[in-house]
């Protein structure tokens, strides 16, 4: 019985939010590393773009909420997701034929496209903060929660529960989805993998009559449909503030680097790895050491590895042990 | 000739736009712009040595910014000796431990040659934080408990604060070198992302240790190497000299009730001028050292070098020039002169507050500076400071002014106009992109281009 319990709170605590973290993570991930695998930067606008696009879900929320069309228990920004996304899709290309078309077509240096997307990136957080403000905005409606801890431990016994919030749920089971979805795309089809050539060997890709235009558009399609997903996930399931987004791109960034630059499998993987770290390594083991371990030897203090404060920390430090040890990254980096 | 020329003309500009401001406004905006973009400038000619002198991208300047500040707690604020008896002696012990396991981990490191040589480092590295928790915890909790509302951490040891400017750059500079011994072998933009999130460390340090640092509860009421307002306003000469610069004024009103209230308004006002005033010179002089020296180096063997290095990497390694060390020396100096800035902007501000500490307002508003002023080109970093900084506090108004006009049919209750005038704030940030888009774009060498030195 100790045994489950034990289990359980670790369900509770660490698995669970996790998951959920790391989903949100991993769709940023995929769409910073889709960027640097076919148009070749680190875009540092991604965050505020991830904003933009949840600022209109949000609106379209209220504005359909205003109409009275809700989705029962789901949340309603689910049916604004479209609009998100083609607001979005819009946004992107056109900062694509204004900005980074420019210096690709000079075939700048990467650090001087990294400048141009913080140029970007300025533009995109002043319009999102002066559009929707800087303050929390909760934009979630629907049933809070799939499973209370009461109820669990009412139909298990148990002393532990576990808590399930319905957009902790939505959150994996879209993010499943979304990428199934997409892994399909660039492996099996033939944009899709035109798209990975076009990657993999830029000349011999358009020696092979890959239209490159077409394969930029797809691009930031695809970036901007996982980005409005993923802004508008975490916003439901924390709340949605326009500098958060900027603060949860360097976790994404290292997510990226530590899956391996420009291999969407492996931002995947790393997204995960990133915010099961961050979660283990804060998480306060007292009362599951409790549990498991006998009377004698019972912890007295919290068994915690690092304090809560750094949880931001984790994320960089394994990037800097990642790229010490292995600068391509755990999956080997540059092929999407 | 013509570089010359552009120079001049530029700090012309300056100057006029500051007279302006002066005028129109008040002379306290004036100065105020004058001295942040002082202090921006030095930030700016620490970046531009990085990026402008042999290209290394550094987009952790909040972590050394931050770096300085605390250097300034920790010269400058007067030790909390009941802090110190209660634990002191424990931190001390942690401080020794940590040494012993720093060496540790470099002599395994060094010397050690073993298949498990990798894994017992990683061990050991990992190891430092519960062990320091378990040593420093129980000295650190007794050390926050105490006067927790307005203490509450060790203090520092009460020196003149102009003192950590100077060890705000150095503890600028071991950081660099840490964190260039790590960093600076990977390609650029790996190093820009990893600057930016070890920075991100650095503060979340500095916000987290409240033993140290009093994390958010800030530290306010910080020494200053100019006099204080208040002081100015009771000193007899002070008030003289007010009275002797203003005669005129002061001798064409009768009444003498309202001759003192009139010479107690321009003592108030004149006072925090004057304050102004001495920071602004003590900020000038930092300036122009710094501009003589970098300018000096620029011209020197190991400038041409430096651009040597930048221009051509694979030539440089050929001639026999040692790449690696040379980028690890010009990252510590940059970043050295970043944290004295650091150091300086906290004693210009007079309160040490971690939680600011922003990417978006300390690093990347910095690199706006370089890039627009125009890189590897001093008095471009200079200008584009000032220029950013000019942009930055008067955009405020000139938003309102636009919105104003643009809208001055409809009434103020109007919840649209209401929207945007609360919203301010954020048109600077709109300017800074718009701006930085720009220079890109048309003149990717920024205003002042970079000067091709023929020796």
């Amino acid at each position: 019985m100790d045994f489950l319990n034990a289990i359980v709170l670790l369900t509770n605590y660490i698995i669970v939010p996790a998951l959920t973290y790391g989903s949100q993570l991993a769709l940023g991930a995929i769409g910073v590393t889709i960027i640097y695998g076919v148009l070749r930067f680190a875009n540092f606008a991604y965050g505020d773009l991830m904003a933009f696009a949840t600022m209109v879900v949000i609106l379209t929320t209220w504005y359909l909420q205003s109409l009275g069309i809700t989705l029962g228990f789901l949340p309603t920004a689910l049916l604004a997701l479209p609009i998100g996304i083609i607001a979005t899709i819009i946004l992107s290309l056109f900062f694509d034929k204004t900005v980074f078309k420019y210096y690709r077509d000079k075939k700048s240096e990467p650090v001087i496209l990294i400048v141009v997307s913080i140029g970007v990136m300025f533009i995109l957080n002043a319009i999102v903060r002066i559009i929707i403000g800087p303050g929390d905005v909760i934009f979630m409606d629907g049933a809070r929660f799939i499973m209370k801890a009461g109820e669990f431990k009412k139909m298990t016994g148990l002393n532990e529960g576990i808590a399930l919030k319905s957009t902790q749920v939505i959150t994996f089971i879209t993010t499943i989805i979304t990428c199934a979805i997409l892994f399909y795309f660039l492996n099996k089809t033939k944009t899709g993998k035109s798209m990975r050539a076009y990657s993999n060997n830029e000349d011999l890709a358009l020696l092979s009559g890959i239209d490159p235009t077409k394969i930029i558009i797809y691009t930031w399609v695809i970036v901007s449909i996982l980005a409005t997903i993923a802004g508008s996930l975490y916003g439901l399931d924390k709340s949605f503030k326009p500098l958060s987004y900027w603060n949860n791109l360097l976790p994404i960034f290292a997510a990226t680097i530590v899956g391996g630059i420009g291999n969407p499998l492996g931002a995947f993987y790393g997204g995960f790895v990133i915010a099961f770290t961050e979660i283990g390594l804060t998480y306060a083991y007292k009362k599951f050491l409790v549990y498991l371990l006998p009377e004698q030897l019972e912890p007295s203090s919290l068994v915690q590895y690092i304090s809560t404060d750094y949880k931001f920390a984790i994320s960089f430090a394994i990037l800097v042990v990642v790229l010490i040890y292995r600068p391509n990254g755990i999956f080997k980096g540059k092929v999407i | 000739m013509r570089n010359n020329l552009d120079i001049k003309l530029a700090f012309g500009v300056m100057a006029l736009l500051l007279v302006m401001i002066g005028f129109l406004q008040s002379w306290g905006v004036a100065l105020a712009i004058l001295n942040l973009c002082l202090i921006s400038a030095v930030m700016s000619m620490g970046v531009n040595i990085q990026w402008g002198y042999s290209g290394l991208i550094n987009f952790g300047v909040m972590g050394f910014l931050a770096i300085g500040g605390f250097a300034t707690i920790i010269v400058s604020v007067p030790p909390v000796t009941e802090a110190w008896s209660a634990g002191g002696f424990g931190i001390i012990l942690s401080g020794l431990i940590l040494f012993i396991l720093i060496a540790g981990i470099f002599y395994v490191h060094r010397k050690w040659q073993s298949k498990y040589k990798n894994y017992l480092l990683f061990f050991l590295v990992i190891s430092v934080i519960p062990i320091m928790k378990l040593v420093a915890g129980p000295s650190i909790s007794a050390i926050e408990s105490i006067d927790a509302a307005t203490s509450g951490f060790l203090g520092g040891f009460d020196l003149p604060i102009i003192l950590s400017w100077f060890v705000g750059a150095f503890f600028a500079a071991i950081i660099a070198f840490v964190i260039g011994k790590v960093c600076l072998g990977l390609r650029s933009d790996y190093l820009a992302i990893s600057t930016l999130l070890i920075s991100g460390i650095v503060v979340s340090y500095v916000k987290h240790e409240e033993w140290l640092t009093r994390g958010v509860k800030n530290v306010t009421g910080l020494k200053r190497p100019a006099p204080f307002e208040v002081d100015l306003q009771n000193s007899d000469w002070f008030v003289n000299f007010i009275e002797y610069l203003f005669k005129g004024r002061l001798s064409k009103i009768t009444d003498f009730e309202e001759k003192v209230i009139l010479l107690n308004d321009l003592v108030m006002t004149s006072s925090s001028i004057f304050v102004k005033l001495c920071f602004s010179l003590i900020f000038s002089i930092v300036v122009i050292t710094l501009l003589v020296f970098s300018e000096k180096a620029l011209r020197s063997p190991w400038g041409r070098m430096m651009r040597a290095i930048r221009d051509n990497e694979d030539a440089a390694k050929a001639m026999g020039k040692d790449v690696v060390k040379r980028h690890l020396h010009i990252f510590m100096i940059g970043s050295a002169i970043i944290g004295f800035s650091g150091a300086m902007l906290v004693t210009y501000d007079g309160l040490f507050t971690p939680a600011s500490y922003q990417p978006l307002r300390y690093t990347f508003i910095i690199w706006v500076m370089v890039l627009l002023g125009g890189t590897g080109n001093n008095y471009g970093a200079i200008i584009g400071a000032f220029v950013v900084w000019f942009i930055w506090i008067e955009s405020a108004p000139f938003a309102l002014f636009v919105i104003n006009t643009l809208m001055s049919g409809i009434d103020n209750t109007n919840q649209l106009k209401m929207h945007l005038i609360d919203s301010i704030p954020y048109f600077r940030y709109l300017m800074m992109g718009l701006g930085l888009l720009v220079v890109m774009r048309y003149r990717p060498k920024g205003l002042l281009p970079e000067k091709i030195i023929k020796n």
